[in-house]
């Protein structure tokens, strides 16, 4: 079933609250969320055709979820419903960031936010390291795969190359070798 | 700064494969090592703030924006980091449906999966060398990626357990 099938046409104002209440809910990952909200309360989206959507928003670059529902308010109000969906979402979690980041260069060099501080950056480094080892293990499985990634680190963290430079020399060869195989 | 912001991130929104978090080692290349904007320890921290708030992960762009030119940078730099890439997610999404089985579409998934896995290796490597302020947070940061790794804990329970640690150990 295509999605721009479905008979109600969201409008500018259910994109923008459906999405807020993603935004505000969502602490450590937005995306469970945002499918309980679409697919489970709203009934927006079948789980097929949000899985589908989602393959898309990880296919290309960006944040998942941002990437999301730009593509679904775009295709209920064309630009104007992914500006409502996106400012939605955004909405509520750039405005606490930037209170939290206030509160940072004011209170944060105090000894007591300096330990809590380093302990909670430590404990977030443990979760982008375990993210990093879910998304490069499963990848892991054949020799392709792991020339690239390691190729990739060494550029970065050996060699400092700058991101879009890395990307134009990796990139082609990972086609390549994607291709062929 | 506000142009500073939107060129820098801007040019790293269509580089965002597989997620923000492929584009951390250059973001801190840019704000620590370059500009100096900020020490490792502070972009540790940041970033740590950035997870530890509701949100996508894309929020470190936009406290990196807030920490150079307030509320005014913090929009710019969260509207160049997105804008591109949403740009593309609107045109591509009109053609998805047609290319669902293309060869080329398995091919540039298959060719951009390593290349995110070792991006966000390198971003896991640079914040660990960040946020190493001794002892104490190299123990929370190995019994954090342990729990995520092998359990279904929430991650807040651990950003909670690894600010408790350091509060009480420190």
């Amino acid at each position: 079933m295509d999605p721009r099938a479905a008979p109600e046409r969201l409008t500018h104002a259910a994109l923008f609250t459906g999405f807020f209440q993603a935004g505000i809910i969502g602490f450590g990952g937005v995306l469970p969320v945002a499918r309980r909200i679409m697919v489970e309360q709203k009934a927006w989206l079948t789980a097929a055709q949000f899985a589908d959507l989602f393959s898309l928003c990880q296919f290309l670059p960006g944040a998942n979820i941002v990437n999301l529902s730009f593509a679904f308010g775009a295709r209920h109000r064309g630009v104007t419903g992914a500006a409502a969906a996106v400012s939605g979402l955004l909405a509520a979690p750039v405005a606490i960031v930037l209170g939290l980041g206030a509160l940072y260069s004011r209170y944060g060099q105090m000894p007591l936010a300096r330990h809590g501080l380093a302990g909670l950056a430590a404990a977030a480094t443990g979760l982008v390291l375990a993210t990093a080892l879910k998304i490069a293990t499963p990848t892991f499985t054949h020799w392709r795969n792991i020339a690239v990634s390691v190729l990739v680190f060494a550029l970065v963290m050996l060699a400092h190359f700058s991101l879009p430079v890395t990307m134009g020399l990796v990139l082609p060869l990972s086609l390549f070798l994607a291709w062929r195989s | 700064m506000l142009v500073t912001l939107a060129a820098l991130f801007g040019r790293l929104s269509l580089l965002a494969v597989g997620g923000v978090n492929s584009t951390v080692p250059e973001i801190a290349r840019q704000v620590v090592t370059l500009r100096h904007w900020m020490t490792p320890a502070q972009f540790a921290q940041i970033f740590a703030i950035a997870q530890a708030a509701p949100g996508p992960n894309m929020m470190i762009v936009t406290l990196i924006g807030g920490h150079e030119a307030g509320v005014a940078g913090g929009i710019v730099a969260t509207l160049a980091m997105m804008l591109p890439a949403g740009t593309l997610v609107i045109v591509v999404s009109r053609l998805w449906e047609r290319y669902r089985e293309a060869r080329w579409r398995r091919v540039i998934q298959s060719a951009l999966l390593p290349v995110t896995a070792g991006l966000v290796l390198a971003a896991a490597a640079v914040l660990v060398r960040q946020a190493d302020t001794g002892w104490l947070t190299v123990v929370i940061t190995a019994v954090s990626t342990v729990l995520l790794w092998r359990t279904r804990l929430h991650p807040l329970w651990l950003l909670a357990g690894g600010t408790v640690a350091g509060l009480l150990l420190a």
